[in-house]
C-alpha cells in the first residue's frame, strides 16, 4: 500500500484500477544526430505497435466482432504499406529527423492525401492515418496513449487539456489525478461537472497503471495497492454515497424555493445534447448556458450550419420548452483550435477569443447565429453573447442577429424569437451594466472569468491559485453592482460561473437579488436543497 | 499477363476493411497484380496507393496479373471481389 498525497479539486470517493494516460502532444524532438540508431528504433516500434494492433483486434474480435475489429486489421496494415514505410525511412535518412518525428510527418502526410479526396467516407480515413501514427510515437517514446478503456478506471495524467478532456469516454470515468493543475483548471472543471473525485500535484510512477486504487477527493489523496481492511471503509463511503444520492434525488420534482417564498431558477451548463438527459435526470428548470465551443472542438474543421442547427434543436427538443440559453461560440485563450489558424498570442487571455472572434470573422458568426434561429423554432431558446466589454460590440451582434433572421425569413424558414443577453465577464462590463442592461433581455454572470481579470490574476496558472480568490470582496462587489444595473431596468440576472455552484456564497448571492444559478448538473439537486433551506 | 475488370457493387467502394483484406489476398498469391481505375493504377499490394484511387460504386475498376500463376491468381481474386466488394 502506498499513499500519495496531493490536492483535493474535488470531492467524493472512487475505487478502482489506475490508467496512466499520456498524451501525444508532448514537444516531438525534430533531428536525431544518429540516422541509423532511428530507423532501428523505428522498425522495433513499428513491430511493437504491429503487435499491440494484433491484441486490440483479438480482443475486439472476441468483445464486438469482425465488422468493428477490422479497424485494427486495417491500422496495422498502414502501418506495414510500403509507401508508409518508405516515407518513415525517407524522413529519417534525407531530413535527419528522429523517428518520432518522421512517423509524425508521415501520418501527417498521409491524412492530408486522405483530407483531400473527393468522397467522404475516405477523407474520415484522415483520422485513421492520423490515429495509428500517433500510436506509433507513443510507442517510440514509451507511452500508452490510446484510451482504451473497457472498465471504469480512476484516469492519471500529467495534465488534461480540454480536447484531451473531451475525447474520454465519461462512463468509463471513476475520477481524476493529475500532477499540473489547479482549482480551476479544466480537469477540475470537467470532473465537478461529471461529480468525480479529483486531486491534482500527485505524479504517479508509469508502474501504477493497472494497479488498483482507492481516490479520495476530500482528503486530496490516493491510495494505491489498498490493503483490505483500507478498501472496505473506502467501499462503506461508496455506499453512504449512494444512500445520500437517493436522499438527493427525492428533491428531483420539488420546485427550488427559499423559506420566505421566493422561486429561484436552478438552471443547468451542459456542452451538447448529451447532457440533456442529465440535466432533466436532476430536475434542471433549463439550461443556463450551453456551452457551443465543444461542437467546434470535436471537430477538424468549423461545424456547418446543419450539424449546429442538428445540436441546437436536439437540445431545444430535449428541454420540451423549457429554456435552453445558447452561448455563441467562446473560443480563444486557453481553448485553441489548429483550423481556425489563429496567430500565436503573447497574452490569450487578453487576446482575440469569443465575441472578438465573431466580430472580427462575420462567416463563423453568421453560420452560428443562423443554426440558433432554426433551432428556436422548435424550443424556448435564447442567445448569449461571452466576453462583452463594450455596448458597440453588443449593438454589432444583434445587428447581425437581425440581419440573419431577416436572411432566414427572406429564405421562408421557420425561425422562433429568442431572447438576447450579454456574459457578465469583464469589470468593463460590470461598470457600463447600466449601459448593456438597456441592450438585452438578460445578464449572465461568469464568474471564472470575472474573477481572473477583476483580480488580474490568470485563472491556469496554479502558482497564483491564492490569488484567484473568488471571493474577494472584489469579485462580490462586481456581481453585486451588475445586479443592482440589471434589476434597475428589468433585466434577469443569473450565476452560470463556477461561483454559482458555491453553496457558501448561495445564501449571500440570494440575499442581493440574484434570480438563477445555473451549474453543472450534478450540483443542481444539492443545490436545490441548499436553496430550500434559507 | 491475365486482365479483367470489375465493376464495384459495395455502396462505400473500395473502403477500409475490404482494401485491407484485398492487400492481404493479393500478398498471398505469386503474381504480380496491379489495381487501377481512369489511367491510374497501382501495385495491389500497395494499401495506401489502392485507397487513395478512390474507388467508388459502380466505378470499373481494372486488375492484371502477371507471373507463373496468373490464370489460378486472377480467378482468386475475382473471387474475392464477387464476395467482398
Amino acid at each position: 500500500m502506498k499513499v500519495y498525497s496531493g490536492k483535493s479539486i474535488n470531492g467524493s470517493v472512487a475505487v478502482g484500477k489506475i490508467f496512466i494516460y499520456s498524451k501525444n502532444s508532448a514537444a516531438v524532438k525534430e533531428k536525431a544526430d544518429d540516422s541509423a540508431l532511428e530507423l532501428s528504433r523505428y522498425e522495433n516500434a513499428s513491430a511493437a505497435a504491429c503487435e499491440q494492433l494484433d491484441e486490440l483486434y483479438q480482443k475486439a474480435l472476441a468483445d464486438a466482432g469482425v465488422e468493428a475489429a477490422g479497424i485494427f486489421e486495417f491500422h496495422r496494415m498502414m502501418l506495414e504499406d510500403d509507401d508508409y514505410i518508405d516515407s518513415v525511412k525517407e524522413f529519417i535518412s534525407d531530413n535527419g529527423y528522429t523517428a518520432e518525428m518522421a512517423v509524425k510527418s508521415t501520418g501527417k502526410k498521409f491524412a492530408a492525401m486522405f483530407a483531400e479526396m473527393d468522397d467522404e467516407y475516405m477523407r474520415a480515413r484522415s483520422t485513421d492515418a492520423k490515429d495509428v501514427s500517433d500510436m506509433l510515437v507513443s510507442v517510440l517514446s514509451g507511452k500508452s496513449s490510446r484510451l482504451n478503456i473497457n472498465e471504469p478506471v480512476i484516469l492519471a495524467a500529467e495534465e488534461l487539456t480540454p480536447g484531451g478532456a473531451i475525447q474520454l469516454d465519461k462512463s468509463k470515468l471513476l475520477g481524476f489525478v493529475t500532477d499540473i493543475g489547479s482549482d480551476n483548471s479544466h480537469t477540475a472543471i470537467l470532473a465537478r461537472s461529471l461529480d468525480l473525485p479529483a486531486v491534482y500535484d500527485v505524479k504517479l510512477p508509469e508502474s501504477c497503471n493497472g494497479k488498483m486504487a482507492i481516490l479520495d477527493g476530500c482528503k486530496g489523496e490516493l491510495i494505491i495497492d489498498p490493503d483490505s481492511e483500507t478498501l472496505e471503509k473506502a467501499k462503506a463511503i461508496l455506499q453512504k454515497n449512494e444512500e445520500r444520492r437517493l436522499q438527493l434525488h427525492a428533491l428531483k420534482d420539488l420546485p427550488a424555493v427559499t423559506g420566505d417564498g421566493r422561486r429561484i431558477k436552478l438552471y443547468a451548463n451542459i456542452a451538447g445534447p448529451e447532457d440533456v438527459a442529465d440535466v432533466l435526470a436532476n430536475g434542471g428548470e433549463g439550461v443556463g448556458l450551453f456551452r457551443t465551443e465543444f461542437l467546434y472542438m470535436n471537430n477538424d474543421d468549423y461545424p456547418t450550419e446543419e450539424e449546429q442547427f442538428a445540436a441546437y434543436k436536439a437540445v431545444a427538443e430535449g428541454m420540451k420548452g423549457k429554456e435552453v440559453i445558447i452561448r455563441t461560440l467562446d473560443i480563444g485563450a486557453d481553448k485553441q483550435l489548429d483550423y481556425m489558424k489563429m496567430d500565436n498570442e503573447v497574452n490569450p487571455a487578453l487576446g482575440c477569443r469569443a465575441i472578438r472572434i465573431c466580430l472580427t470573422r462575420p462567416e463563423i458568426f453568421r453560420t452560428q447565429l443562423r443554426a440558433i434561429l432554426r433551432a428556436s423554432a422548435y424550443g424556448n431558446v435564447s442567445v448569449m453573447f461571452p466576453m462583452i466589454a463594450s455596448l458597440w460590440e453588443v449593438r454589432e451582434a444583434k445587428a447581425m442577429l437581425e440581419k440573419c433572421r431577416q436572411e432566414l425569413l427572406g429564405e421562408g424558414i421557420d425561425i422562433g424569437c429568442p431572447r438576447v443577453g450579454v456574459m457578465i465577464e469583464t469589470p468593463a462590463a460590470v461598470i457600463i451594466s447600466d449601459m448593456l442592461a438597456e441592450e438585452v433581455d438578460f445578464f449572465s454572470i461568469g464568474t471564472n472569468d470575472l474573477t481572473q481579470y477583476t483580480l488580474a490574476a490568470d485563472r491556469q496558472n496554479p502558482n497564483l491559485e491564492k490569488f484567484v480568490d473568488t471571493h474577494n470582496p472584489a469579485v462580490l462587489r462586481m456581481i453585486r453592482m451588475t445586479e443592482e444595473n440589471a434589476h434597475a431596468r428589468g433585466v434577469s440576472v443569473a450565476i452560470c460561473g463556477e461561483l454559482g455552484a458555491d453553496m457558501t456564497l448561495t445564501e449571500e448571492f440570494l440575499a442581493m437579488g440574484i434570480d438563477g444559478l445555473s451549474v453543472a448538473p450534478p450540483k443542481l439537486l444539492p443545490l436545490k436543497e441548499k436553496v430550500r433551506s434559507l | 499477363m491475365v486482365e479483367f475488370t470489375y465493376v464495384i457493387k459495395d455502396e462505400v467502394g473500395i473502403h477500409a476493411r475490404p482494401a485491407t483484406l484485398m492487400v492481404k489476398l493479393i500478398k498471398s498469391l505469386s503474381s504480380t497484380v496491379s489495381v487501377g481505375k481512369g489511367g491510374k493504377s497501382c501495385n495491389g499490394t500497395k494499401l495506401m496507393q489502392i485507397m487513395a484511387l478512390g474507388i467508388k460504386q459502380g466505378d470499373e475498376a481494372h486488375f492484371t496479373c502477371e507471373g507463373e500463376n496468373e490464370a489460378a491468381d486472377a480467378a482468386a481474386l475475382k473471387d474475392f471481389l464477387e464476395k467482398n466488394l
